[in-house]
């Protein structure tokens, strides 16, 4: 036997001419929690699937139980007990928790009846198993996100799976929730099944993992046992940076208030929320997925039309009831996807910059272009947009370059107030460097005042003058000055439940 | 899904019930045996249509194309009959619901193959199969004395008959039994083998079907090929039973069918749908339609009630679906 | 860095750079040298072309329509229903005891009249358009089931008013309309022709038509883009409504007659067009221009094969087939 259970030995691969993998190892025991950190694009994903057998390497060897496989396809890594848990867990939202266990293992033996019976059974102990209570004929649909993640889960372990790879587990989930995952992944260590998590959440990693792998820019460049490693150690390695970015820290404003909500509440998701916005200030948001860090975005930005409570605007309440409200008031929301919400991908980025604006670059009937192209082109040098010209699609443009262009489409609208939610998700380590450098540009120079919501701690301390912690649709801390680091913010969300 | 499906099937149930009761109130021949007995006939043809059509809208996607799939299975078999001079039934229906599989199988191939939008393939199938079938057969109507007599005589069984006081007597035709069985394969595939399982997943989901391990194209040849031989067989029902072949026969059906369904509760998105809700549907229809005489609406009517029906049933099931994504 | 978006040629505005476009015009010389080779004497009569002038607007116009309802990632399924409707509402128009008096006392009650009688069809259509455009935007019926249901309540309606038969005996003016001439080209080919530019008009440099092309792009974004896309769709399927209703009028010019069901064989047509002419039915792309050149391909290949004394239900399959061969081609073109 093996010391490993899978070894992935000098792994390339490229995409056209990008590296997405160059030479890279990575070994895995059984029964171990294994975290692989990297920032987006270090070729973390494109691990996951060439273990899953659905990239092929040019280059390399895999080996499981200590000897090569050749050529792993999607059927053979699970033949060999390999699962991957996706982010949006991919599984039958219109099917019965029971029928989603049963499926996988039906197919795997090649079964052509559907036994309803065997199902509730399976469902039962595998759900017993891991010690939680979810009604085997419940829709998936109907459950929270952790029940959906619980329910991938089973369903790896009823495929006999000996690694289980879970993508970004902990995104969506509450800190109750963490612990509860947690302690179902001690329980599969227990049953000698392997765990690989593949997070760029560094607190988490050092509580439950026992070794590290790091990738950045599709090589590995650490590894080893997740005792000789602090946050700090990680921090270098995943961004080649020493932390030297310069915090954020302009004298607080004192001008009053552009924007301020009182008693600000959308049923369901947020409670009586005070936030006072002012001029050149940007003000952190951190908070779970499910804490109403978004709803209040979409309050805001008059997407909610059950609002509660009372936003005031340069003194004055003002009541956005729709998008098109909240623009002319000069509110500008960046969602927090940008590919499926923010840009039109097949259309040029004039389209995509001035989309907002288009109402007011009417003459007549008709769209004055002269105008357009002038915003256009003004816009595109004023963001450093790196494109061939205005008319290249938005999707040919890399994650950083499509930010500056949402940000630049806001900038068109002459917004003063601009909410940003998960500003540089998917963004390379460079391009989030100068997406930052605009940002705190747009508030010290300009007097923007922008509200941040990130899941990317560092982001908020390096970027905000204050931080408010939301829980539950709550503000339920403030962070000011030297209050502000990673530490306290991670604390304060820990003793959340 | 079992609660909810339910419950759904309830729902259309009770206003299958409140709209008997109220038909029934302003005319009581609506509860006559005659009625009840052509209704249940109208129902076979158009329902077994609808299980097809329902198999389609479960895996997300559409149909246009089975009355035309029907008519040429139909047309074909008798005009090779009369031609043949053959009689029989066995092997005419085994023919006409083979040409429907046939049939099938070519719009399965473009779906599958070229990826395009289901509605506007078998728009442009349903196209070329009546253009050929009145292209290359003509147009002409095998009527009843040239129909093969074994055929209409088997269109002619009867379940049970009843005698009326005036001496008329009227039957409930065995073709129920057939459409009945039909359901209740339908019923019995959806819901306990794993192929049927395949439609719903597909039709919940078509990537993560694929990642499950779900042989994906072979479900959607399945979905197609199925449908084309339900209309094909449907045909052949239809002829033994009106006994006559029309090749203009069934024109904007799809209309109607894909009314019942809808009515019965599946979504047009996939993944939702039950053959008991689709029986529910389409005698739902049947009935209205039926009944707009026997509450003395003008005929010219139909088309209107239907659309109207169609736009009721849709929007009721759309505010139910952004219900659920809410 | 600033972009560069020089002026592009105009034959290359006109075009696009779709490889789409350039792929119709391969297509329609093709048919027109096939169709040539194979009755040369006939095909090539001036007479041919000129039955086709007469005969294309009301198609063109439909296909037109059915493009601007795929803009959105929708579609249009009651188009024929819209423009039979429009037609029967004029021809009860001219039925009204007054209007067939004032139609009779002379040329200035008959223009009159038939301007009226114009308008309310384009009425009736955009009243129809509406209806679906709030199924659609405000009701959330999928375009598919929505404009299904519709087709039938306007296919229904019309017959109601007919009672089955056609509505006979318009005045002269309104067969003008569909068999007059200006300047020696067909009357419904000059209608065309305006409906087209306009309609390109539109798409390129208004608002209405910028946005739909996004709102088909991208749902979720033209939402948080504040892309007012309820209003936006609506005014979408009245705009194919109207069309619709055009093509109605030129149709009943045309046989100087209204019925219910006239023109059934042209919603395929129509959609067939609007996907040879390179339009996404899935939403954002579409192109008069290539519309333009599908129909003209189309017309060709019917009238040729009419020439060779093809039966009208086979040209029909023809028809279907090469929607198939198009998806097809799409498809093959869209793996490379």
């Amino acid at each position: 036997m093996s010391e490993y259970l899978i070894e992935l030995n000098n792994i390339g691969k490229r995409f056209g001419g990008v590296r997405a993998l160059d030479g890279v190892s990575l070994a895995i025991r059984p029964g171990e929690i294994h975290c692989l950190a990297g920032e987006n694009g270090s070729g973390k994903s494109t691990i996951i699937k060439v273990i899953s057998g659905i990239y092929t390497p040019e280059e390399g060897e895999i080996r499981i139980d200590g000897h090569p496989v050749g050529r792993l396809d999607p059927i053979k890594a699970v033949g060999h007990g390999i699962q991957v848990i996706y982010q949006d867990f991919s599984l039958f939202s219109n099917l019965t928790v029971a029928e989603n266990l049963a499926l996988n293992t039906y197919l795997l033996e090649g079964r052509r009846h559907m036994d309803w019976a065997r199902a509730h059974r399976m469902a039962r102990e595998v759900l017993s198993r891991l010690g939680v209570s979810i009604d085997p004929d419940a829709e998936v649909g109907s459950l929270a996100t952790s029940g959906r993640q619980i329910v991938a889960i089973a369903r790896a372990i009823l495929a006999k799976a000996r690694l289980i790879i879970m993508d970004e587990p902990t995104t969506a989930l509450t800190r109750h929730e963490v612990d509860a995952l947690f302690a179902i992944t001690r329980d599969l260590q227990a049953q000698g099944i392997a765990v690989l998590f593949v997070s760029h959440k560094m607190r988490e990693m050092l509580e439950i993992s026992e070794r590290l792998t790091v990738f950045r820019n599709g090589r590995k460049v650490a590894e080893g046992m997740m005792r000789d490693f602090d946050e700090a150690a990680i921090t270098r390695a995943m961004t080649g940076l020493e932390l030297t970015d310069e915090p954020y820290r302009p004298a607080p404003p004192t001008a009053p208030a552009v924007l301020e909500t009182r008693g600000l509440g959308v049923p369901g998701a947020v409670e009586g929320v005070d936030l006072v916005l002012r001029p050149g200030e940007i003000v952190g948001i951190s908070g779970l997925i499910g804490s109403g860090r978004t709803e209040l975005a979409r309050a805001l930005f008059g997407m909610e039309p059950a609002m509660r409570g009372t936003i005031l605007l340069n003194g004055a309440p003002v009541h956005p009831r729709s998008v098109q409200e909240a623009i002319a008031l000069g509110i500008a929301y960046v969602p927090e996807d940008r590919l499926t919400e923010g840009l039109f991908l097949p259309q040029s980025i004039e389209r995509n910059l001035t989309v907002s604006i288009l109402d007011r670059l009417r003459r007549g009937l008709f769209l004055d272009r002269s105008a357009l192209r002038q915003r256009t082109d003004a816009m595109f040098s004023a963001m450093q947009i790196a494109a061939p010209s205005a008319e290249t699609p938005v999707g040919h443009l890399s994650g950083g370059n499509a930010q500056r262009v949402m940000l630049g489409r806001w900038l068109l609208t002459g917004a003063r107030v601009l909410i940003l939610n998960g500003p540089t998700v998917g963004v390379d380590v460079g391009s989030k460097a100068t997406i930052h450098r605009i940002i705190r540009d747009l508030a010290l120079r300009e007097g923007l005042a922008v509200l941040m919501i990130s899941d990317d701690v560092p982001e908020l301390v390096t970027n905000c003058n204050r931080i408010h912690v939301m829980h539950r649709g709550r503000f339920v801390a403030e962070l000011t000055g030297a209050d502000m680091s990673e530490t306290r913010i991670n604390d304060t969300l820990k003793t959340l439940t | 899904m079992n609660k909810i499906l339910q419950s759904t099937e309830l729902a259309i149930a009770c206003v299958l019930l409140l709209a008997m009761v109220l038909i029934g109130l302003v005319n009581p021949a609506f509860w006559g045996f005659d009625n009840l007995f052509s209704l249940a006939k109208s129902n076979v043809v158009i329902g077994i249509m609808a299980l097809g059509v329902l198999l389609v809208m479960i895996s997300g996607g559409i149909d246009v194309s089975f009355p035309a799939f029907a008519v040429a299975a139909l047309y074909i078999v008798v005009r090779a009959m009369v031609a043949l001079h053959y009689d029989g039934v066995f092997l005419p229906f085994v023919a006409a619901a083979l040409i429907g599989l046939v049939l099938g199988a070519f719009n399965a191939l473009i779906i599958e193959r070229f990826r395009m939008i289901p509605l506007i393939v078998t728009l442009g199938t349903a196209s070329i199969t009546r253009g050929l079938l009145l292209g290359l057969l003509g147009s002409s109507i095998v009527n009843i004395n040239k129909m093969p007599k074994e055929l209409i005589a088997f269109g002619k069984h009867d379940l049970v008959t009843v005698e009326a006081a005036n001496g008329a007597t009227y039957g409930l035709t065995a073709m129920v039994l057939v459409y009945l069985g039909l359901g209740l394969a339908m019923h019995l595939m959806l819901r306990h083998t794993m192929i049927g399982r395949s439609v719903y997943a597909y039709g919940t989901d078509p990537e993560a079907a694929r990642r499950a391990g779900f042989n994906t194209r072979r479900t959607i040849w399945f979905v197609y090929c199925t449908a084309g031989m339900l209309a094909g067989f449907a045909g052949m029902l239809h002829t033994s039973m009106i006994w006559q072949a029309n090749p203009r026969d069934f024109q904007g059906l799809e209309l109607d069918v894909i009314a019942a369904v809808v009515l019965g509760g599946a979504s047009i998105f996939g993944g939702r749908g039950s053959v008991l809700g689709t029986l529910i549907g389409v005698f739902m229809l049947v009935m209205v339609k039926n009944s707009l005489i026997l509450l003395k609406v003008d005929t010219t009517w139909q088309r209107v009630v239907v659309g109207l029906i169609i736009v009721a049933a849709t929007a009721i099931t759309a505010w139910r679906d952004r219900k659920k994504l809410a | 860095m600033t972009s560069q978006t020089p002026t592009r040629p105009l034959i290359q505005r006109l075009l696009g750079r779709d490889a789409a476009v350039a792929q119709l015009i391969v297509i329609t010389l093709l048919i027109f040298a096939v169709m040539t080779a194979l009755n040369p004497d006939k095909f090539l009569r001036y007479y041919n072309f000129e039955s086709i002038s007469y005969i294309m607007p009301e198609l063109g116009i439909l296909s037109i329509a059915m493009m601007i309802a795929m803009l959105t990632g929708g579609i249009d399924l009651s188009v024929v229903g819209i423009a039979n409707l429009a037609a029967i509402v004029a021809g009860l128009y001219f039925r009204l005891p007054a209007v067939q008096e004032a139609v009779a006392a002379g040329a200035t009650g008959m223009v009159f009249h038939t301007v009226a009688a114009v308008l309310i069809a384009l009425l009736v259509g955009l009243a129809a358009g509406a209806v679906n455009g709030i199924l659609i935007a405000r009701l959330r019926i999928i375009p598919i089931l929505a404009t299904l249901g519709t087709g039938q309540v306007f296919a229904g309606l019309a017959l109601v008013l007919t009672g089955g038969p056609a509505i006979v005996g318009f005045p002269q003016t309104w067969a003008w309309i569909g068999t007059g001439k200006i300047l020696g080209l067909a009357t419904p080919l000059w209608v065309l022709v305006v409906v087209a530019v306009l309609v390109a008009i539109l798409l390129a440099r208004t608002v209405l038509g910028v946005n739909l092309m996004l709102i088909g792009t991208n749902p979720r974004a033209a939402l948080f883009a504040g892309i007012r896309s309820g209003r936006m769709i609506l005014y979408s399927y009245m705009l194919t409504g109207v069309l619709s209703a055009i093509a109605g009028v030129l149709l009943s010019g045309r046989t100087n007659s209204a019925k219910a069901d006239f023109g059934a064989s042209y919603l395929l047509q129509a959609v067939l067009i609007a996907v040879l002419g390179g339009t996404n039915p899935a939403g954002g792309k579409g192109r008069v221009t290539g519309v333009l050149l599908a129909l003209v391909a189309l017309m060709l290949l019917s009238s040729g094969l009419q020439i060779m004394r093809m039966s009208n239900f086979l040209i029909d399959a023809v028809w279907g087939g090469f929607l198939v061969i198009v998806i097809a081609i799409n498809y093959l073109r869209s793996q490379k």
